[in-house]
């Protein structure tokens, strides 16, 4: 399971889509939105994501064949949100699950931090003053 | 012929458009449309070092030769997650 999303994200439906018999672990992520700003002293009052899905996808797909690649055999599932994300909600949800919790946990942190560099979406921060700034990631591929 | 060309994020508040078709010459690049589009537009300019280019869902080189009816995407620096 590997797509973008407008509505709300639950972990749930991605811990059923990598369940498994051989798997003895499952590692969850869930990225939200936080109050303080990387880049700005004004309090967030939420974020707002756009995305270029055919890319964002097809770059999706090719994190979690490299995660494959490195840290399985593993189920992955991967979901991000579009749209307008509240504070203390969820703009991304990852789950892994693997035979045993070494190879969950490394595959997660490196499908969070290689999707964070990597995948064509872009945040666009809303203050609780009414302004908004678009915010890159700080670790990400130059031009 | 005419391509159809994607902008995102601030490049789409600054050009005005998140999609549009535009005409341009035959043998035109991705540098040759970006420079047509962002003539005489200081903020644009400024943010052409950040910015990717893509052809047909792929990243590309602003050398790269257009064809009629390419996809075009101006991409900024990202920051999902």
């Amino acid at each position: 399971m590997i797509a973008l999303s407008a509505e709300p994200l639950a972990l749930e439906p991605l811990i059923a889509a990598v369940r498994d018999d051989a798997h003895g672990a499952i590692v969850t992520f869930l990225g939200v939105t936080r109050a303080t700003s990387n880049g700005d002293s004004r309090p967030v009052a939420a974020l707002e994501y756009e995305a270029y899905p055919a890319m964002a996808l097809a770059e999706m797909e090719a994190i979690a064949d490299e995660a494959r690649h490195r840290y399985g055999p593993l189920r992955i599932a991967m979901l991000h949100r579009t749209g307008r994300v509240e504070l203390g909600e969820p703009s991304v949800a990852i789950a892994v699950g693997t035979p045993h919790r070494p190879q969950a946990f490394a595959a997660c942190a490196f499908a969070i931090d290689a999707l964070k560099a990597r995948v064509e979406i872009w945040k666009n921060e809303c203050y609780a003053d009414g302004a908004s700034a678009w915010r890159p990631n700080a670790a990400q591929a130059s031009p | 012929m005419e391509v159809r060309v994607l902008a995102f994020a601030r490049l789409r508040e600054l050009f005005g458009f998140g999609e549009r078709r535009i005409a341009c010459a035959t043998g035109a690049t991705l540098d040759d449309l970006w420079h047509d589009l962002a003539r005489e537009r200081a903020e644009l300019a400024a943010l052409r070092p950040s910015t990717r280019f893509a052809r047909n869902g792929a990243l590309a080189l602003g050398t790269t030769v257009l064809a009629d009816g390419d996809e075009v995407a101006f991409l900024p620096p990202v920051g999902g997650g």
